[in-house]
């Protein structure tokens, strides 16, 4: 998985030590922590890693490998507006694939990956529970449903 | 009066919640708010003609209200007391509309038993539940009986792990009991992660109570002072009326210390997955709980003697749980005349793909593929012809036209190579390729596999790339064979269910497609038209007027010819998208 390099900030960096606090700096609760985390920076850096592991006193591979393990982990910054296609099976016998493919030639990137200028990035996801609007498309907490190839530049042009 | 109206994530999703605002409102406007009530509850499970709202006490149903329906609702039937026929439903055969929903074919045959409340109460109010003799199960298991004597009413009953397993509760719950240790504990397994089924959040969105209820009297019976709920974090809704419900039982007293002033104590925590469907096996999903990665180890030791932290541990899923209270009220020879020999009272299915009524439903163990399919699914989608119905999601596998009147149960499901799993059941049509649809779960296995063990990392890899090279024409006779034996040995040798189930789905389709796999290899064809690499689209000739639409809507440009002139298609360029296909109004291209 690649990632990006940054540098922390001091306040950063005591903020992930606060979440770690508020969770003990209990190994057993390192999942726990890393969603906090997750949610202050909306990704998983190394830097951010390497700061949970030394609060935590595990090693850095045992973050990665959990950070890695998990698909709700992500080592990439998300969009401005983060696009989820539903690939469970009633969307993907629905016609999810093609959605897939308008989506990824309109926005010129690949699932797991985020446009250059950092607006959309591009996600596939198991099942959200709305079978019945198969196929189902999420920008941000925005669902889409029945979506169709078509409608793929319709949905885009709301958030241009 | 009162207005129900469904909050579950499809209706959510087609602006429910939008909806309730705008009844509310016009309640106000005609100063009507203190004699309708408006409700926000769990799943209907008509998610296909969502967003639904009931009325009550007349019971109708009325499906697919926008918000802008809300004045008419409120203006004709509450005042007026006319209803609106044009948003009650249809019936699809005879034309007529339908108010009530118990005449409903998608609701006759449903039993519910797990989903009781679901649609019918609030969710986010303990005293809905509580009307709906909710914690009298825990009231009665705790003041009069024994943990023993309700263990056997849980083994007499039958019921059977709903997560995937079967294995008999009851019995697990007895080996709990038997472990001796200080501390033991309670899990509820959330993590629903079968790509199509979505029973468990809508019960944990719909009537969270009866899986805490339940939960505490596991606590009794096996000696545990505490739950865990593992959860996707993907569920926020779910997660937000757990959190809710948990804080309304503390509150009356019936989680906590001192229950029902016995000196029984019992308190549930969450605790979040974070996306991965090996987490579904449960000790996988102790694993994760305790802050690992969570891969699986070998069983024994089970959960029972050693789980979460190494102490006694009961894990069963969401719908086990809720089928407990009413075990308890109504009696387990009650609970025992529903189903069949080895599986009883019934199961919820999510119901979907190429069905007409997309949903939740829950059937009597026993009740057959046809009857789930055409009776309360109102059969496939555009006249379209049924090819096959998939159960039990990745680790199942896909039935036929011959299964149909199989009675669905856990032993009827293994032997006709699927499986009931968690409860999934995908609708495929003729234009379904099956080779295609064994890759995508192949994919799915692929991805989610732990890597633990080698048979399952690498050999579902070695299958998936197989698949591939048959769907794109380029597989032998060597190559099916070699599936058949790469299946048999990851079969065998994986550690854990996921490795030991995910060639379900590539065996099933080769006993039961045989023709498709040999036409995909054989004359490089894809009978169903699916796979890109193997189709062209060609202007069928006498067809074609000339309208342009093909070469309008194609996004190559590999569409030429004039106006009222027969079009054709440049096949060095084109990209086999299917766009012109989709547009032709006169039948003029095809697929060949």
């Amino acid at each position: 998985m690649s990632s990006v390099k940054v540098k922390l900030k001091e306040k950063d960096i005591a903020r992930i030590r606060e979440i770690c606090k508020e969770h003990h700096n209990n190994e057993g609760e390192l999942i726990n922590v890393l969603q906090k985390t997750q949610l202050h920076f909306g990704y998983l850096p190394a830097e951010v890693q390497e700061v949970v592991a030394e609060e935590l006193q595990v090693s850095l591979a045992k973050v990665y490998g959990v950070v890695t393990f998990y698909s709700f982990f992500t080592m990439i910054p998300k969009g401005e507006h983060p696009i989820s296609i539903c690939t469970g099976t009633a969307c993907y016998v629905r016609g999810a694939e093609k959605v897939v493919d308008e989506f990824k030639k309109k926005l010129n990137i690949n699932l797991g990956e985020t446009t250059p200028d950092g607006k959309f990035s591009l996600t596939g996801l198991r099942c959200v529970g709305a079978c019945g609007l198969a196929p189902v498309v999420l920008v941000g907490e925005k669902t889409y449903g029945r979506v169709s190839p078509d409608g793929v530049e319709d949905i885009l042009k709301e958030y241009q | 009066m009162q207005l129900l109206i469904c909050g579950g994530t499809g209706c959510r999703a087609s602006e429910s919640n939008v909806l309730k605002d705008n009844l509310e409102k016009e309640l106000k406007k005609r100063n009507l708010q203190d004699d309708v009530q408006v409700v926000e509850t769990g799943c209907f499970g008509f998610c296909e003609k969502g967003p639904i709202v009931k009325v009550l006490p007349d019971n109708t149903f009325y499906t697919e209200v926008t918000p802008e329906d809300a004045e008419r609702i409120v203006g004709e039937h509450l005042v007026k007391g006319r209803q609106v026929t044009d948003l009650l439903y249809t019936d699809p055969e005879k034309k007529e509309k339908i108010a009530d929903s118990k005449h409903m074919d998608f609701y006759k045959k449903q039993i519910r038993i797990a989903l009781r409340n679901c649609g019918f109460i609030d969710p986010e109010n303990i005293d809905d539940y509580i009307a709906r003799d909710g914690y009298q199960a825990l009231g009665k298991v705790i003041t009069e009986m024994t943990p023993e004597e309700a263990i056997n009413e849980i083994k007499e009953s039958g019921l059977r792990g709903r997560g995937g397993g079967g294995f008999p509760a009851g019995l697990k719950w007895e080996l709990t009991r038997k472990s001796q240790a200080d501390q033991k504990y309670v899990v509820c397994n959330a993590d629903e992660g079968d790509p199509g089924a979505f029973m468990d959040r809508s019960i944990l969105e719909g009537d969270a109570h009866s899986v805490l209820e339940a939960m505490a009297i596991c606590g009794y019976c096996t000696d545990a002072s505490k739950g865990l709920i593992y959860i996707r974090a993907e569920y926020p809704l779910a997660i937000n009326r757990l959190k809710k419900s948990i804080e309304q039982a503390r509150e009356y007293g019936l989680l906590g210390d001192n229950i029902f002033g016995t000196g029984f104590n019992f308190d549930v925590e969450l605790r979040y997955g974070a996306g991965a469907f090996v987490c579904g096996e449960e000790t996988a999903l102790i694993h994760s709980m305790e802050g690992e990665r969570g891969e699986p180890t070998v069983k024994p030791p089970y959960p029972s003697v050693s789980g979460y932290k190494g102490k006694p541990t009961t894990v069963n899923n969401v719908e086990t749980y809720a089928n407990v209270p009413v075990i308890i009220n109504k009696g387990a020879k009650w609970f025992a005349s529903i189903g069949t020999d080895n599986s009883k009272g019934t199961k919820v299915f999510a119901l979907a793909g190429k069905v007409n009524n997309v949903g939740l439903i829950e059937v009597p163990m026993g009740t057959t593929l046809r009857e789930v399919i055409f009776d309360i699914g109102g059969g496939v989608k555009d006249g379209k012809k049924f090819k096959s119905v998939q159960t039990g999601g990745p680790s199942g596998g896909c039935l036929t036209e011959k299964h149909l009147d199989t009675p669905i149960d856990y032993d009827n499901l293994i032997a006709s190579g699927s499986m009931m799993g968690s409860g999934g059941m995908i609708v495929m049509d003729e234009d379904d390729c099956m080779v295609s649809v064994a890759k995508y779960y192949l994919d799915f296995t692929v991805e989610e596999s732990c890597g633990k063990c080698s048979p399952c990392r690498i050999g579902n890899k070695r299958l998936y790339e197989i698949l591939d090279k048959i769907t794109k024409g380029e597989g032998t006779h060597e190559d099916l064979d070699k599936l058949r034996n790469l299946s048999n040995v990851i079969m065998d040798a994986s550690l854990c269910g996921l490795g030991q189930t995910s060639p379900n789905p590539v065996m099933s389709t080769m006993d039961n497609f045989w023709d498709e796999y040999i036409a995909h290899v054989e004359k490089q064809e894809c009978p169903a038209g699916q796979c890109k690499d193997l189709l062209r689209y060609e202007v069928v000739p006498e067809n074609c007027v000339g309208c342009t639409a093909c070469a309008r809507n194609c996004p190559v440009n590999c569409i030429s010819g004039e106006r009222k002139q027969v079009h054709e298609i440049d096949q060095s360029v084109c990209i086999k998208c299917g766009a012109c296909y989709e547009k032709c109004k006169f039948n003029a291209i095809r697929i060949v």
